[in-house]
């Protein structure tokens, strides 16, 4: 049963520096003058990174693994961590500088938004075009047309220049081309993030349905570890080009994480983080420092900060307020602490934050002060999103050890256990 | 490790000549549709619509008669004494033969920059762009060449003009066919440059001027003195534009050496074109 699909064996990609990108031959003769005068590269682009080793950096550093017929493969890492290249050197879309790749059948990869349609033809043309490209015949699309529109939803307007298609409706004709197509292998190189919600657990299913029903081997690359997990049979973690994992979903999902796909900072500078526009900041945030070295807790523990406010004259009606989110932005709940006073100047609150009933996931909080104003009842003094990012991760899941919490079915809190009555 | 368990291997190496050729005719539908999509997309939101690929000619046929012809009074014989034609013709057949070759060099010379959404996420066989390319070209030039044998008939059968038919007229899929592949040829040279120095891209559309004024369309080879034409028929254009008009009129210059010559250039230019191309295939995302 078990047939190898895709062999990566022993794959680099060397990218030479300073020649990625067009060029023109002045910018070549500057460089050459540069280098001759052991100056910097005056056309680097700035803040570009810069992995030196030699003139040259590799975007792939000797990767090797292989697939199955109809797995479905995650590929996670930052950004950088050649995920993309990878891709590119799969779908022949450019050669390894060294080593080899394997292929057993047809890859079609999902033509990003736009890429392969001419806005000037008609929907149903494009899906011509766009099958032709990713390899298939004329024939081929004549039989499965009208699957492809029925899937697109864009029935109503096939027929109309897909120039004047919203861009939720490229996405959807692209996707269906590429997914009804007979390939055997599937590339997805984070697509889905552009349709809508309903139109985004349409193609997942879809993608499962595809690689269970008829085989199909999936490459998938995303940022979004909701959808790997509702997707991938196991998952490639890369790092700077490097193979650093290769397994299990959830294992690979949380080797990503201690790469720093949530970043943990001891100490966080507050005084210019972006803020809620229209709050007055008569008292506001400068600082939060952590009480430890990292961000994950289990559900037992507190998150416990000292912040550090700035008043402009002294109160005695403040409140810290703390909204949590998941990390994909669903909102999970509200807390406030006691009213507190402060002075005029800097002053120093430590908290101690605690996390009970949170589920396993990332989240992070928003974080505000509030004034209990006679006019106005209550009042926002300052308030900043999306900071203290936090991980949580139980050893237990309802007394099962090493149990794993599915949040998409099960949300983000662990209510408390059901209390048997007769024992 | 060998790759013999693979129906498709991907290394770092690669043969000389590797173009993919079954595969490149396996993706025909491709070539059909890009064709299509060309002609589609030119003529969208036109009025006219096709008829423009008979006006421009046309007119620069129209122009070409007064500035040249009637102002500039340039020769419009091949040959001394070779002047039966009215120079309406003339101007026409060597404008649809230039501007076959000029716009497909232009197109093709884009090849990787134009294509370059599309190409850079899947692959395809790269020559299917310049050969889609130069296929649409060569529908424009059927209906040019339809409208010049209408002209030629009208002219014909009006007394305005004495043509004779001889067998050079089987030459004329050739030659047509012969500025393709030099225009193919000189299209992917500069494309497979271009993914690096831009430079070259800005010279084709300049290039191509100075080149149509160094082969005989605006006026007759006699106006070329005998003692720099051994060079100027060098050019490889000249002896398919004069053939051209041989071959169609039946009078003219026609000279089996430079003409050999000149099929020598383009196939040379074609395959260098194609030993750039097999090779930048691979690797143009790095650089373009």
């Amino acid at each position: 049963m078990s047939e190898i699909m895709i062999r990566v064996d022993h794959v680099s990609k060397k990218y030479r520096l300073g020649q990625i990108g067009g060029t023109t031959l002045r910018a070549e003769l500057q460089r050459l003058g540069a280098r001759i005068r052991h100056k910097e590269d005056p056309t680097r682009r700035i803040g570009a990174h810069v992995y030196k080793k030699g003139e040259t950096f590799l975007a792939l550093d000797d990767v090797s693994f292989d697939v199955q017929k109809g797995e479905r493969i995650g590929i996670i890492g930052r950004n950088g961590a050649g995920k993309s290249t990878l891709l590119k050197l799969i779908s022949r879309v450019t050669a390894p500088t060294d080593g080899m790749i394997g292929l057993n059948g047809r890859v079609a990869s999902m033509l990003e938004v736009g890429t392969g349609f001419h806005g000037e033809l008609t929907g149903r043309e494009n899906i011509y075009m766009n099958g032709a490209i990713l390899g298939m015949s004329r024939k081929e699309i004549d039989a499965k047309i009208e699957d492809i529109i029925d899937f697109s939803e864009c029935r109503q307007f096939i027929d109309t220049p897909v120039k004047r298609y919203s861009s939720g409706m490229y996405v959807k004709l692209a996707f269906s081309v590429a997914a009804h197509l007979d390939s055997e292998i599937m590339i997805m190189d984070e697509v889905l993030a552009v349709g809508d919600m309903a139109f985004q657990k349409k193609c997942l299913s879809k993608m499962n349905d595809v690689s269970q029903a008829q085989g199909r081997t999936i490459l998938y690359v995303s940022h979004n570890m909701n959808t790997i997990r509702q997707l991938c049979t196991r998952c490639i973690v890369l790092d700077h080009g490097k193979l650093v994992f290769d397994g299990e979903t959830e294992e690979a999902i949380a080797r990503y994480m201690e790469l720093g796909g949530a970043s943990f900072e001891k100490e966080i500078e507050l005084n210019t983080a972006s803020r809620r526009r229209g709050t007055p900041r008569k008292v506001h945030f400068t600082r939060a420092e952590i009480h430890r070295e990292n961000n994950i807790y289990s559900s037992e523990e507190s998150l416990d900060l000292t912040y550090t406010l700035d008043a402009d004259a002294d109160y005695d009606d403040i409140r810290l307020m703390m909204i949590l989110f998941a990390l994909d932005g669903t909102r999970i709940g509200k807390t406030e602490s006691e009213t507190f006073s402060v002075r005029r100047g800097v002053n120093e609150i430590p908290v101690s934050v605690p996390l009970e009933g949170l589920a396993d996931g990332q989240y992070y909080f928003e974080i505000g002060i509030l004034q209990r104003s006679r006019s106005f009842g209550r009042e926002m003094l300052d308030c900043i999103p999306n900071v203290l990012p936090v991980n949580i991760s139980n050893l237990e899941v309802f007394g099962f050890r090493g149990d794993r919490w599915w949040s998409n079915y099960w949300g983000h809190i662990m209510l408390s256990p059901i209390r048997l009555l007769n024992q | 490790m060998d790759g013999k368990q693979f129906k498709t291997t991907i290394t770092s190496k690669h043969k000389l000549f590797d173009l993919h050729l079954r595969e490149t005719f396996r993706y025909r539908d491709l070539i059909f549709l890009f064709v299509k999509r060309d002609f589609t997309a030119k003529y969208k939101q036109t009025i006219l619509g096709p008829l423009w690929a008979i006006i421009q000619p046309l007119l620069t046929t129209v122009v070409f008669t007064v500035i040249f012809g009637k102002l500039a009074k340039l020769t419009t014989a091949d040959v001394p004494g070779d002047f039966l034609l009215p120079g309406f013709l003339f101007y026409m057949a060597g404008n649809i033969c230039w501007s076959l070759f000029s716009s497909t060099v232009e197109v093709t010379s884009n090849t990787f920059l134009r294509n370059r959404a599309t190409m850079g996420k899947v692959y395809y066989p790269r020559l299917v762009a310049p050969i889609s390319a130069a296929c649409s070209n060569l529908i424009s030039f059927a209906i040019q060449f339809v409208l010049l044998i209408g002209f030629l008939l009208f002219f014909v059968f009006t007394g305005r003009a004495v043509i004779r038919v001889t067998p050079a007229l089987l030459l004329l899929p050739l030659l047509v066919l012969q500025i393709l592949i030099l225009a193919v040829g000189c299209g992917i040279i500069v494309s497979s440059v271009t993914t690096k120095y831009r430079d070259l891209a800005m010279l084709v559309g300049f290039g191509l001027q100075l080149w149509q004024y160094a082969s005989p369309i605006a006026y007759g080879l006699e106006l070329i003195p005998p003692s720099v034409r051994g060079v100027y028929l060098l050019n490889p254009v000249t002896p398919i534009v004069t053939g051209f008009r041989y071959a169609l009129f039946g009078f003219g210059f026609f000279d089996p050496g430079y003409y050999l010559i000149s099929w020598g250039v383009t196939l040379l230019v074609f395959f260098i074109g194609l030993l750039l191309f097999s090779r930048i295939e691979r690797t143009f995302m790095d650089t373009i």
